[in-house]
Formats: C-alpha cells, sequence, structure tokens
C-alpha cells in the first residue's frame, strides 16, 4: 500500500516537472545570446536528473539511478567546454 | 511510516524547488541572473528529489544516489563560475547595474563588440551595454 502511494506520487510528481521541461526548453529556444542556451542545457540536465531519480521511484528499477548519475556527470563536462568554447570564439574576433 | 513521511517532504521541496529555478530561467531579463536561479534553485532542488527517493527506501544501489548528490553540489558551482566568466568575457549584457561595472578595469570585455557577438533578433537587449560603453 505504501509503495504503491509513493510511486503515484511520483508519478504526479514527474508530470509537474514537465512544466519546468518546457520552460527550459523555451529558454534553450528564445534565449538571445549562447550563454542563454547554455545555461538552459544546465537546468534541463538538472531536470533529468531528478527526473530520473523519480522514474526509479515510480517504476521500483533502481538502474534509473545510474541513468542520472550519467547525466550529472555529463552535464559537468558539457558545461565546462562550453564555457572554454565561449571563451575562444570571444578571442577569436 | 515516519520515513514516508519524510520522504513525500523531500520530494515535494525539491519539485517546488525546481520550478521555481525554471520559472526564473524563463523569467529573468539577464544571462547571470538567470544562471542565478538556475544553479542554485536547480542544484538544490536536484539533490532534495534524489535524497527523498533515497529516504524513501526500495533502491539498491544507495551509494548512486548519494554519489550524484555529492557530484551535483561539488561541480554545480565550479560550472557556473567557468560560465559566468566565459559569459562576461564573451560581452553579455547585463541589466540592472547601479553604480557601473566593478570588473571593468580587471577583465577586458569587447563592449563595443557585444551588438555583433550575439545573433540577430537580439536588439532589445543592446541598450544597456551600449549606454555602459558610453
Amino acid at each position: 500500500m505504501t509503495m504503491f502511494d509513493l510511486s503515484t506520487m511520483a508519478t504526479v510528481m514527474i508530470a509537474v516537472l514537465a512544466l519546468s521541461l518546457a520552460l527550459a526548453a523555451y529558454r534553450m529556444l528564445k534565449g538571445p545570446g549562447y550563454a542563454d542556451r547554455i545555461v538552459a542545457l544546465d537546468m534541463l540536465t538538472a531536470v533529468v536528473v531528478s527526473l530520473s531519480a523519480l522514474t526509479s521511484l515510480a517504476t521500483g528499477r533502481s538502474a534509473f539511478l545510474d541513468v542520472g548519475l550519467g547525466a550529472a556527470l555529463i552535464n559537468f563536462a558539457s558545461t565546462c567546454a562550453f564555457a572554454a568554447f565561449l571563451e575562444r570564439r570571444r578571442g577569436s574576433q | 511510516m515516519t520515513r514516508l513521511l519524510v520522504a513525500t517532504v523531500l520530494l515535494g521541496a525539491g519539485v517546488v524547488f525546481i520550478t521555481i529555478a525554471s520559472i526564473g530561467v524563463a523569467r529573468l531579463p539577464d544571462v547571470f541572473q538567470r544562471m542565478h536561479a538556475a544553479t542554485k534553485a536547480g542544484g538544490i532542488g536536484t539533490s532534495l528529489v534524489v535524497l527523498g527517493v533515497l529516504v524513501a527506501g526500495g533502491v539498491a544501489r544507495p551509494l548512486t544516489g548519494v554519489l550524484t548528490i555529492a557530484f551535483m553540489l561539488l561541480t554545480l558551482s565550479v560550472a557556473s563560475q567557468l560560465l559566468a566568466r566565459a559569459a562576461y568575457l564573451s560581452g553579455a549584457p547585463i541589466e540592472g547595474l547601479d553604480r557601473g561595472d566593478p570588473l571593468a578595469g580587471v577583465l577586458d570585455r569587447p563592449a563595443a563588440d557585444t551588438t555583433q557577438a550575439r545573433p540577430a533578433g537580439a536588439e532589445s537587449d543592446t541598450s544597456v551595454s551600449s549606454k555602459r560603453a558610453s
């Protein structure tokens, strides 16, 4: 009974987090500069990590937590790479 | 039962934090303010959600969740500092500065090139940078 309650609640929270995904995707599509899009990517990956954690709670499969850890690792590497790209791009002008 | 309650509170607080962070990313006027919303509130919200999943139990390897929380708390600040430096150096517009730019003589920033460095369709933000350059 308790597991059913938790998985139902996790499903509702996944539906709520879809709003956050939509807002971050709006900023990524609209954002006037490259830095805005990189910030939106950062936010999008944070939402994805929590979505995968909630999915592991909703389905009872612990492997989704590993997906979240992988997304967090890729987030750090990609943000550092894009920041280096932004600095170097300014230097070439 | 207490465990279920604590997990529910942690998950709800995390989802509220993430929602506020994404509203800030969508609505704040400036790259640095958007970064302020995304990094701090987003990192805390994600950590709270993962912690709530760990507290709820039923996870085969809890070390993965602990590693995720530690990694996010350690690296989000470093990544946002790198990104803020790169955005400042690349001449992103800054809104709402009262007393000028404190970093004006410290880091060289192409104030005149900001209008050309950004893609088309960004004409609404150029007033502040041109005002600062004058």
